[in-house]
């Protein structure tokens, strides 16, 4: 009997489904907080609904300079692991060399470690060299996280692109800045693209290290903290965690057609 | 054809000037353009990275003057003996007790969907189900947490849910717990349980999917032809072959589990995890010595717990 055939048992697919819906319905639960009529409290069923808040949200200047930051360090942040990523990628995979295990070992530290160690390992750092806090200071830190999500993804391009095909550009008679640009960049060009949305998905999400690099700014993810721990406004933050879940998902879902035949993306972690 | 030769015939091809001398210097010296390409990785890991690590493992060495508040810049053990006071102690137990708990609630979650992703989902239902566990992955950690503060909150929707059902005595009697309970689920270890399985899970799917994925179904129907029933090839076949992958998602809800102090701090009670002990240290309390001795925990307890993963063969399903 082939397994092709095989239904599978109903308490699997129970299961399975559960562990779905229990992924999804709380994100989905944001979208109805988003219109309630209520203020003060997390009244389910909402009273009413009113889309009022959107207003108020959009007149908040604090929520705009908190998102114009998050948008400015993740594009930063996201070049810098751009350049880097791609450059450890491309001599990881195309030559074998004495501490080759070390240069990937170093890349995947940064998200290997708990969030919080590598925070305060920067902040140490910062208050030792005497290194103010600024916009820099958060900038170096994600990018520094960031460059694995390039790294995995070019890596696992470029181990599917021949090697064959670079030699035969060499004996055309291309030079090796020609290649790049015709040859290995067509090839790992999607897989940048990516793992550069990844990147900046990550960064514009993170808060853990940023709470560590930050001195006075907010970015989006540090105001949302804020409004967590001290709740001012409940519905101007049910506005724009809702924003935040559409902003993301789009990245998300293209970094996900982008090299949806082969390689995964999101199974190397954050 | 000799190298000289190879390159002197590039270079009257190539474009030649400045790029095609360049280009021409790579091809003969490879080490050369493999140095290149990794020196500026390997500056900004290397010295932003690794040197943070390092000057931070110094500072555990520190110690800080009980009466000034200042920083001893002395080398001592004092700091990590501080460690094993009851509080700090307890401290680092009840966040291990937890990431434990959290790990072993993720697989039992994780398994069946990975199992149904892997096995039986094919073509459409196969790209739904990876974007149906990557989408959750990647979406914002904030406002998950902030959907379950919704969730949990006492005038929320599973309080009232319970209440529709009758069930609202169990909730009382469960939230009536020493340890785990609280006066709201958001205000319970419970709670604060729950957000960690919910916010890690997506970490543990991958990895368990991968290794199952990994099973050749021959081996499946080679069991089955020699006498052993579903269940019988399921326990002896499948599930060690999936073990890996199971002990690789371990990996990530364990060493995210012990670093986290944000769920934490959001939905639970005030008893606090070494996330939130570093915070507090570096912080408010000023002592960065000893909040350097704390982040050195979960470093080595992750650091025993790779070896022991590394030895079972997890890393293959990474």
């Amino acid at each position: 009997m082939h397994s092709d055939g095989q239904k599978a048992p109903l308490a699997l697919k129970l299961a399975a489904g559960a562990g779905i819906l229990f992924l999804h319905l709380p994100i989905l639960l944001i979208f109805v907080y988003a219109f309630t009529t209520e203020e003060k409290s997390y009244q389910w069923p909402p009273p009413g609904f009113t889309t009022r808040w959107l207003g108020v949200a959009w007149d908040r200047p604090d929520v705009w300079s908190a998102l114009g930051l998050s948008l400015k360090v993740a594009s930063i942040a996201t070049l810098i692991a751009l350049v880097l990523g791609t450059l450890a990628a491309a001599a990881v995979s195309r030559s074998r060399f004495f501490g080759r295990e070390a240069v990937s070992l170093l890349v995947i530290l940064p998200i290997a470690l708990p969030g919080i160690v590598t925070g305060i390992a920067l902040r140490s750092a910062f208050n030792l060299a005497e290194i103010p806090f600024s916009f820099w200071t958060i900038v170096l830190g994600h990018a520094t996280f960031c460059v694995v999500v390039v790294y995995n993804n070019a890596v696992a391009r470029m181990r599917r692109t021949s090697g064959s095909l670079i030699e035969a550009s060499y004996d055309l008679g291309a030079d090796g800045f020609q290649t790049f640009r015709y040859v290995i960049l067509p090839n790992i060009g999607t897989a940048l693209l990516a793992g550069g949305m990844l990147a900046f998905a990550l960064s514009f999400d993170e808060v853990i290290v940023t709470t560590f690099t930050a001195g006075q700014q907010q970015t989006l993810p540090i105001w949302m903290l804020e409004e967590l721990v001290r709740p001012r406004q409940r519905p101007v933050t049910n506005v724009v965690a809702m924003v935040v879940v559409l902003v993301t998902l789009l990245p998300i879902l293209a970094a996900y057609w982008l090299t949806r035949d082969g390689d995964t993306v999101a199974g190397s972690g954050k | 054809m000799s190298t000289a030769a190879l390159s002197t015939l590039a270079s009257a091809r190539g474009t030649g000037g400045f790029t095609g001398a360049l280009s021409d210097l790579f091809w003969r010296r490879p080490r050369f353009l493999l140095f290149l390409l990794l020196l500026p990785p390997l500056l900004w890991l290397g010295i932003i990275y690794l040197g943070s690590l390092f000057a931070l493992l110094l500072q555990s060495f520190f110690s800080i003057d009980e009466f000034s508040g200042l920083i001893d810049r002395t080398f001592t053990l004092r700091t990590y003996a501080q460690l094993f006071q009851p509080a700090n102690y307890d401290i680092i137990l009840r966040t291990v007790v937890m990431a434990m708990l959290v790990t072993l609630a993720s697989v039992a979650v994780a398994f069946p969907i990975a199992y149904y992703a892997a096995r039986y989902a094919k073509g459409a239902a196969k790209a739904f189900f990876y974007v149906a566990v990557t989408l959750p992955l990647w979406s914002s950690y904030l406002v998950k947490i902030y959907a379950w503060k919704l969730i949990l909150a006492k005038e929320g929707i599973l309080t009232w849910g319970l209440g529709k059902l009758g069930l609202l005595p169990l909730l009382d009697a469960w939230l009536s717990l020493p340890m785990v309970g609280g006066n709201s689920l958001s205000l319970s270890a419970t709670g604060t349980f729950i957000v960690f399985v919910y916010v890690w899970l997506p970490f543990m799917i991958l990895p368990i999917q991968a290794a199952i994925e990994r099973v050749p179904p021959s081996l499946m129907e080679a069991s089955a032809d020699l006498g052993a029933d579903a269940g019988q090839a399921f326990r002896t076949v499948l599930l060690p072959l999936a073990l890996p992958g199971v002990i690789a998602g371990s990996i990530f809800t364990f060493s995210l589990t012990l670093g986290d102090y944000i769920i934490p701090q959001i939905i639970g009670t005030s008893r606090l995890f070494i996330g939130q002990a570093v915070y507090a240290q570096q912080g408010t309390a000023g002592n960065v010595p000893l909040a350097a001795a704390f982040t050195v925990v979960p470093v080595v307890i992750m650091g025993i717990y790779l070896w022991a993963a590394r030895r079972m063969g997890a890393f293959d399903a990474l």
